[in-house]
C-alpha cells in the first residue's frame, strides 16, 4: 500500500509539474485521450503483470497484440467472416499461444526470457508474412465495436467532459483481477510461487499448472488488448503495430511494484504504473521536448524511481537490523 | 609443540535475532590439530569464516603468530596463510585443476597468464600430498574426494599457515576419508596448524591433539591427548544427560498406517525400499550422508517421484506419488531439511504459512476462507508456542526452532496420518529443538506415525522406538529395543561397501 502511495504521488507530482509547464495538459481532450491511452496499456500491463509474478516473463506481448490485431480486420473485412466466430477464435489462438508459453518454461524448464523473446520473433514474422505488410483496416464498418475502444461515456454534471469506454472495460477487469489475486486460492498459490516456487512445490502447490495458467492468462489479455488497439486505430499495418508494446507493458508493471523476481506486486500498482507510463509520454510531448528524446525521458525517469526505491529500502532494512540487534 | 600460531579472543557475533558467538576464545599453536566440536547451531561454522575472513567478528581481537590481525576478505585472510576448505567445496567446474588452485591470483608474464607457473606449482603441490591428479584436468571430471584433495592443495600452494576445515569427510567415503586423515598428519609435520571440524568423533579421537567444544556460542570445554572420548565429548557438547534431553512416552503402536512396497529411488535406481509404520510410532532413518535417506522421504512425500514401487495410506494404495500435493492429499507431510529453501516461506508472513497446506482443502469455490485461516494460524501459535509478535510478521524474521516450528504447525494443519520429517532439528537451538522432541511425542500419542531421517545418532536413538539403518539407498536392517545402540547403527551404516557410488 506503501508502495502504491509513492507512484500515486509520483504520477501527481508528474502530472502537476507538466500542467504548470503546459496548460493544454489539463484540457478535456487531452485527458481523455491520456485516460484512453492508460487503460488500453494499462489492459496489457495487468497481463504481464500475472507472468511477472511468477518470476518469468513475458516478451511477446506486443507481437501477439500485432498477429490479433491484424487477423481481426483480415479475418472480419478481408474473408467476410461472422464477428461471432472470428473474436471467439483470435481469443483461442492468444491463450493457445500463452499456453505453448507456459508448458515449454514449466514442462521443458526453458527460460521465460527465451520462449517469449522467440515468441515475439515468431508471431511478428507470421503476421506480416500472412497479410504482405499490407495495412488493413476496418474500412468503416464494424462502428459498434470499435466503440469498445474509440468510444466515450458522458459523465453527469460535468458537461463537456466523457469517460472512454475502455476505462469502463479496465475498471471490470481490474476488479475481477483484484479478487482472482488478492481473495482465491489460485492468486495465493501464485504469489507463493513467485516468491519461492520449490517451498510452494513441497507445500503442494502444482506450481507447473499455476504458472502455465499465469502465461495463458497474459497472452489472452495481450489478444484482447489487440483488438481493442485495432479498434481505436481503425488500420493496422503488420510492420509497425504494437512495436514496443511488451516493453511499455512490462514497464508500467514493474513502475507499479512488481518485482522481476517474482511475488510481489498488485492490481492497483500496476494502473498507477501503466498510467505513469502515459502521462509521461504525454508530457514529453506537450512540454515540446523532441519525440526523438522520448525514450530516453522515459528510460531516466523510471530508473531513477527504481533507484529511489531500492535505496529506501535499503536505508528500511539498515534501520530494522539496527533495532533488532540493538534490543539485546 | 611450540608457540601459538593463531589466536583469537573475545569473539562476538550476532545475527538480527541470534548470539551466534557470545565471547569466544581459541587458541591453535604451529603443528598442532585443535577440533572443534559442537552441535549445529553451536557456533563453529560462525566461529570459522571469522577466522577465515569470509566475515567479520562484532567484538574480539584475532593474532597471527603474536601479531594483531583483522582480515578484509578471504582474499586477505589466504594472503597472511589462512585458508578455510569450505563445507560445500567452492571451485569453478568448468576451470582445470591448476587453474582453480591459482584463481585470483593467478601469475602472469606481461599481460597474460602464466600458464607454466600454475602448472608447475600446481603439480608440485598435488605431489605433496602424494595424489596424482593431472593439473589440466576439469573441475567437474574429478569425484568429490578428489575436489577435497585439490582444495587442500591449493592451501598448500598459498603456503598455508593454518587450515580450517569444514567437514571435509562429510561427503568421503571411508577409503578416501582416511587419505585425507594421512594428509592432515603430512601438514601436521609440516608444522601447518590445523582447525577440524567434524561430527564424527571417531576419526576427531583419531586426528585431534586436543578438542575445544562450543555450545550455545560460548566456550563449554577443552579435553587434550586421553582425555579425548567419545563420552567427554557429547558430554560437553550437549551439557547435560541424553536421557532428560529425549521424552518418549511408553505406548502402543496401533494399526499399520503407512506402507512402502518396493520404493526406488532415482537416485539409487538399483535399490528398493520396503519399510512399514503403525500408528503411534516414532521410527527414525538413520545412515550417513549420501545413504539416501532424503531420497526415500521424498519420494514417498512425492517431491522427486520414486522411478517404481507403491505407497499405501491405512491399506488403500496412493500409488508411487508424482506430486507433494498427491502426498498430501493421501495423508502424508513432509517436513524438509532445507528449512530455508524447501519448507517457509520465508517473505509470507507466519499466517499465510501456516495456512498453505490447508488452503485448497478449506477454500470455497476458488475462493479462501480467510476467517478460518486467521483462525488457524492463532490456534497453532499457541498450540506450538510459536514465538512471534504477531501472525502477520514475515517468517524472515523469526529464529530457526520458530521457523521450523511455522513449518510443522502448516503441516499439523492437515491432519497427517504419516509425517516425515528430515533433519527436523537442523540449525536450530537447544530449546527449541527439546520442544520439537516434545511435539513428536505428542503427535506419536494421537496415532500419528511419525518418520524421520536425522544425521545426529543421539537424536535417532533417543527419540525413536525402532531405527532403520539406510546405505546405499535401501535399509540394511532395523534395530529396536536395546539393540539400538551407536555402534550398531554404524555397523549396519558402514557395512561392507559393495559397489561404490
Amino acid at each position: 500500500m506503501k508502495k502504491n502511495l509513492g507512484i500515486l504521488l509520483l504520477l501527481l507530482g508528474v502530472s502537476a509539474v507538466t500542467a504548470a509547464i503546459s496548460p493544454a495538459f489539463l484540457g478535456f481532450e487531452n485527458i481523455e485521450n491520456l485516460i484512453r491511452r492508460s487503460a488500453l496499456f494499462g489492459w496489457i500491463s495487468v497481463g504481464a503483470a500475472f507472468v511477472i509474478l511468477t518470476g518469468g516473463i513475458d516478451l511477446s506481448i506486443g507481437s501477439v497484440i500485432c498477429l490479433v490485431g491484424c487477423l481481426a480486420p483480415w479475418l472480419l473485412v478481408d474473408l467476410g467472416w461472422s464477428p461471432w466466430v472470428a473474436l471467439p477464435s483470435l481469443l483461442l489462438l492468444s491463450a493457445g499461444l500463452g499456453l505453448g508459453h507456459g508448458l515449454l518454461v514449466t514442462r521443458l524448464g526453458l527460460q521465460p526470457f527465451v520462449v517469449t523473446l522467440c515468441g515475439l520473433l515468431l508471431y511478428r514474422g507470421a503476421a506480416r508474412g500472412l497479410t504482405q505488410d499490407r495495412a488493413l483496416g476496418f474500412r468503416g464498418e464494424y462502428s459498434g465495436l470499435r466503440e469498445l475502444a474509440t468510444g466515450q461515456w458522458d459523465v453527469p454534471f460535468v458537461p463537456g467532459f466523457q469517460v472512454p469506454v475502455p476505462a469502463t472495460l479496465l475498471l471490470a477487469l481490474a476488479v475481477v483481477c483484484g479478487v482472482v489475486l488478492g481473495r482465491t486460492v489460485f492468486g495465493r498459490h501464485l504469489y507463493a510461487l513467485g516468491r519461492n516456487e520449490e517451498a510452494a512445490r513441497f507445500a503442494g502447490v502444482r506450481t507447473e499448472a499455476v504458472t502455465t495458467a499465469a502465461y495463458v492468462i497474459c497472452a489472452t489479455l495481450a489478444g484482447l488488448g489487440g483488438l481493442l488497439f485495432a479498434f481505436d486505430v481503425g488500420s493496422v499495418q503488420a510492420s509497425s503495430f504494437g512495436n514496443f508494446y511488451e516493453l511499455y507493458a512490462i514497464a508500467g508493471a514493474v513502475l507499479g511494484g512488481c518485482a522481476l523476481r517474482g511475488g510481489e506486486g498488485t492490481v492497483l500498482g500496476v494502473l498507477l504504473g501503466a498510467a505513469l507510463m502515459q502521462v509521461l509520454r504525454n508530457a514529453t510531448n506537450l512540454i515540446g521536448i523532441p519525440t526523438q528524446l522520448e525514450f530516453a525521458i522515459i528510460g531516466a525517469v523510471i530508473l531513477s524511481g527504481v533507484v529511489l526505491d531500492e535505496v529506501v529500502k535499503r536505508v528500511a532494512a539498515g534501520r530494522r537490523a539496527r533495532t533488532t540487534t540493538g534490543g539485546r | 609443540m611450540t608457540g601459538a600460531r593463531l589466536v583469537a579472543q573475545g569473539i562476538a557475533k550476532r545475527f538480527p535475532g541470534v548470539v551466534a558467538l557470545d565471547g569466544v576464545g581459541l587458541e591453535v599453536g604451529v603443528g598442532e590439530v585443535v577440533a572443534v566440536l559442537g552441535e549445529n547451531g553451536a557456533g563453529k561454522s560462525t566461529l570459522m569464516k571469522i577466522l577465515a575472513g569470509v566475515q567479520p567478528a562484532d567484538e574480539g581481537s584475532l593474532f597471527l603468530d603474536g601479531r594483531e590481525i583483522r582480515f578484509t576478505s578471504v582474499r586477505d585472510a589466504e594472503r597472511q596463510g589462512v585458508v578455510l576448505i569450505h563445507q560445500e567445496l567452492n571451485l569453478c567446474d568448468n576451470l582445470s585443476v591448476g587453474a582453480s588452485m591459482y584463481l585470483g591470483r593467478e601469475p602472469r608474464r606481461g599481460f597474460l597468464v602464466d600458464e607454466a607457473a600454475i602448472e608447475d606449482g600446481a603439480r608440485r603441490a598435488l605431489a605433496r600430498l602424494g595424489v596424482a591428479i593431472d593439473p589440466g584436468r576439469s573441475i567437474e571430471s574429478l569425484s568429490l574426494a578428489q575436489r577435497q584433495l585439490v582444495e587442500i592443495a591449493r592451501a598448500i600452494a598459498i603456503e598455508a599457515r593454518v587450515v580450517i576445515m569444514d567437514e571435509p569427510t562429510s561427503s568421503l567415503g571411508e577409503d578416501d576419508a582416511e587419505r585425507l586423515f594421512r594428509v592432515v598428519d603430512e601438514l601436521r609435520r609440516d608444522g601447518v596448524s590445523v582447525l577440524y571440524i567434524s561430527h564424527r568423533l571417531g576419526e576427531i579421537t583419531r586426528l585431534a591433539d586436543r578438542v575445544v567444544v562450543l555450545r550455545d556460542g560460548r566456550f563449554a570445554g577443552e579435553l587434550t591427548g586421553a582425555g579425548i572420548e567419545r563420552d567427554a565429548m557429547i558430554r560437553l557438547m550437549v551439557g547435560r544427560d541424553l536421557g532428560q534431553f529425549f521424552h518418549r512416552s511408553p505406548h502402543e503402536p496401533g494399526e499399520v498406517v503407512l506402507e512402502v512396497v518396493g520404493l526406488r529411488t532415482r537416485e539409487h535406481p538399483g535399490a528398493s525400499v520396503d519399510l512399514t509404520l503403525r500408528a503411534g510410532e516414532v521410527v527414525g532413518l538413520a545412515g550417513l550422508v549420501g545413504a539416501g535417506r532424503t531420497a526415500i522421504l521424498h519420494a514417498i512425500a512425492g517431491v522427486d517421484a520414486g522411478s517404481g514401487g507403491e505407497v499405501r495410506i491405512r491399506g488403500r494404495s496412493a500409488g508411487l506419488p508424482a506430486h507433494p500435493a498427491d502426498a498430501i492429499a493421501a495423508g502424508i507431510a513432509l517436513v524438509p531439511e532445507d528449512r530455508k529453501a524447501h519448507g517457509a516461506l520465508l517473505d509470507l508472513d507466519v499466517r499465510q504459512n501456516i495456512g498453505l497446506g490447508r488452503l485448497a482443502a478449506d477454500s470455497r469455490r476458488g475462493f479462501v476462507d480467510r476467517e478460518r485461516e486467521a483462525e488457524l494460524a492463532s490456534a497453532k501459535i499457541e498450540e506450538l508456542r510459536i514465538r512471534t509478535p504477531d501472525d502477520r510478521q514475515q517468517v524472515r524474521y523469526l529464529s530457526g526452532g520458530n521457523q521450523q516450528k511455522v513449518v510443522l504447525a502448516r503441516w499439523l494443519a492437515t491432519e497427517p496420518a504419516v509425517l516425515l520429517l528430515d533433519e527436523p532439528t537442523r540449525g536450530i537451538d537447544v530449546g527449541a529443538k527439546e520442544e520439537i522432541y516434545g511435539l513428536l511425542d505428542d503427535l506419536a500419542k494421537r496415532g500419528v506415525a511419525v518418520l524421520f531421517a536425522s544425521s545426529e545418532l543421539d537424536e535417532v536413538l533417543g527419540l525413536s522406538d525402532r531405527v532403520l539403518v539406510v546405505r546405499d539407498g535401501h535399509v540394511q536392517g532395523e534395530l529396536s529395543g536395546a539393540a539400538r545402540t551407536e555402534e550398531a547403527v554404524m555397523r549396519l551404516a558402514t557395512a561392507e561397501r559393495g559397489v561404490s557410488p
